[in-house]
């Protein structure tokens, strides 16, 4: 890789390290798996299902939140602070920047999520006493819940290339609700009718399918997910991410930085 | 080769609800700057000088126009290898210290992992920034964030240096420093632009000033040039507190300031001021043609009415 797009992706790392709303986030995250224990406590039978469930949601929450939160600013804090003037004065392309700032802004929630998943999988084997060869699909969910982050990455650095930061959250959580129940939307688009299911259809398919990404219900009720499920959702979620961050860079390249 | 031209760049915005109506912020300004000289670009608050240097750093898009820096077009990247810039109040990351910031931008503009470490503590130490390790900037002083963006600016040896008013946030010592670091780079043989509303500075520092208002060049020229003007007027100065009939006669107005007194009378009264000073037996200290300031040149530029200005200043 570009060794100026590691440099920005490091130091966007560093700053999302030594910010403490993230570390706040980590801990609420660690506190509501430590819940998932007490819940599991007063379930009879179920405690393996309430652990995967409630710790994998947090993680995917709190990813999210996390990812919106830092993902807005990315952009729009730079040209506000004017840290981005001696930035943009050195060899660095626009383009370098944005990209520099999404594997940045990855990497973080990578790393973020390694954190979360081992205190999801101490909380399992808290209640379970023993791993199972099930588990093993945890480890695709949390790989689908990253893949759900770089989306929201990208989106948040798209909105926050030409909105302020308000209005890039707004945005932001809004794609990531409506992205959600986008197989909702699109069983109403199929069967809607005329100017309606032209335009129900085309926002179903704009949206970010979420719906496709979450299996934390699958895996909670140990069902296996095929290699065809993951290979489709990988191609979905780079292929997103990519149109996205490309978004991002046409429109961060015509910006004036007042 | 001139180290800047710039070639007839201006910039409009849209203004207005609709943003259909342009407020032009920059006349199509044609300057060039030489290489090795220490340029001013003076002008008010607001008159263009900031806009001028976001374009040539890329940050803004002219309207029209084009500039060459150091030979090559100014968008081209490699360019900006070769030149530093500090922005007018700078503010940088502030969850870094001042080391790991000029780390990180000597990373970005290419410096070498082996001759980093050694050239952020030469140019920390070169700005008086040397009791900074491990303290973020969020805890700096705005005089100290100022020190770290020239530092910044410097870092990678540049060519070309743009200061945006590096003067700012300084104390007097502080503005002393960066004369003398301006003094220092230009005797390295390096090309310093900077932009200023404080006139004294660019007196001292420049060899060649432009002067800027409401978007429009109004005046360009060596600081010589521009006071040299005489103005038929000379300055005598003389020891005492008292002011002989005669030289009210001679139309000298003349100002007492502590034991001296100083008089601006016509250059063709000169020798009588010196006789009827010898016949009071007065003790002469000073004989000296009043010339034009750079703040009265100044001044009468920004009046001027905006096509005149136009004329005179496009030979730069």
């Amino acid at each position: 890789m570009n060794n100026r797009i590691v440099h920005i992706a490091r130091n966007t790392f560093r700053e999302a390290v030594r910010d403490r709303v993230l570390y706040n986030l980590i801990a609420f995250a660690l506190l509501l798996s430590g819940t998932a224990i007490v819940v599991s406590q007063i379930s009879i039978d179920i405690e393996r299902l309430v652990v995967v469930n409630l710790g994998l949601t947090a993680v995917s929450l709190f990813g999210i939140v996390i990812a919106i939160f830092i993902g807005i600013g990315l952009v729009s804090k730079e040209i506000e602070k004017r840290t981005l003037y001696t930035v943009l004065s050195r060899p660095v392309r626009r383009w370098e920047f944005i990209v520099g700032k999404f594997f940045g802004l990855a990497g973080t929630l990578v790393v973020n999520t390694f954190f979360m998943a081992i205190g999801v999988f101490g909380a399992l084997l808290y209640v379970a006493h023993k791993f199972s060869a099930a588990d093993a699909q945890i480890l695709v969910a949390l790989y689908f819940i990253i893949l759900e982050f770089l989306i929201i990455c990208s989106l948040s650095l798209l909105f926050s290339s030409f909105s302020s930061p308000l209005l890039s959250a707004v945005f932001a959580f809004s794609l990531f609700v409506i992205g959600s129940f986008a197989d909702d939307l699109r069983g109403f688009a199929g069967m809607a009718h005329g100017f309606t299911r032209w335009i129900a259809t085309g926002a179903a398919y704009l949206v970010p399918n979420f719906s496709a990404l979450n299996v934390i219900s699958s895996v909670a009720h140990q069902q296996s997910l095929g290699v065809r499920l993951i290979a489709q959702n990988t191609l979905y979620a780079v292929f997103y991410t990519v149109m996205a961050l490309s978004g991002a860079v046409l429109i961060f390249e015509r910006r004036n930085l007042k | 080769m001139a180290a800047i031209e710039i070639l007839g760049l201006e910039k409009s915005y849209m203004v207005g609800f609709w943003r259909k109506r342009p407020r032009r912020a920059l006349q199509p300004l044609h300057l060039t700057v030489e290489d090795g000289e220490i340029f001013g670009f003076l002008g008010p608050n607001g008159a263009g000088k900031t806009t001028t240097l976001k374009m040539l750093m890329g940050l803004v898009f002219p309207t029209a126009g084009s500039a060459r820096i150091l030979g090559r077009e100014w968008t081209d990247p490699e360019v900006k290898a070769q030149i530093g810039f500090l922005p007018e109040q700078p503010y940088f990351y502030d969850y870094l210290t001042a080391h790991e910031l000029l780390d990180y931008y000597g990373q970005l503009s290419g410096v070498p992992g082996k001759d980093r470490k050694r050239r952020v503590d030469e140019v920390l130490t070169r700005v008086g920034l040397t009791d900074v390790k491990g303290v973020q900037l969020r805890k700096f002083s705005k005089g100290m964030l100022q020190r770290a963006g020239i530092a910044q600016a410097i870092l990678h040896d540049p060519k070309l240096v743009f200061f945006d008013e590096p003067m700012s946030g300084l104390d007097p010592l502080g503005r002393r420093e960066v004369r003398d670091l301006m003094e220092q780079l230009k005797q390295e043989g390096k090309t310093v632009f900077f932009s200023t509303h404080i006139l004294s500075d660019a007196e001292a520092l420049c060899d060649r000033v432009a002067i800027i208002h409401k978007g429009e060049l109004r005046g360009v020229g060596a600081i010589e040039e521009l006071t040299s003007g005489v103005q038929g007027k000379v300055e005598v100065i003389w020891q005492g507190t008292q002011v002989p009939a005669s030289m009210k006669a001679l139309g000298a107005e003349c100002h007492v300031t502590g034991d001296r007194v100083r008089a601006v009378l016509a250059e063709n009264q000169q020798d009588a001021a010196i006789d009827a000073l010898r016949r009071e037996r007065i003790r002469l200290i000073a004989i000296t043609p009043l010339r034009t300031s750079l703040e009265a040149y100044f001044v009468e530029k920004l009046q001027q009415p905006a096509a005149a200005g136009k004329t005179a200043g496009v030979n730069g």
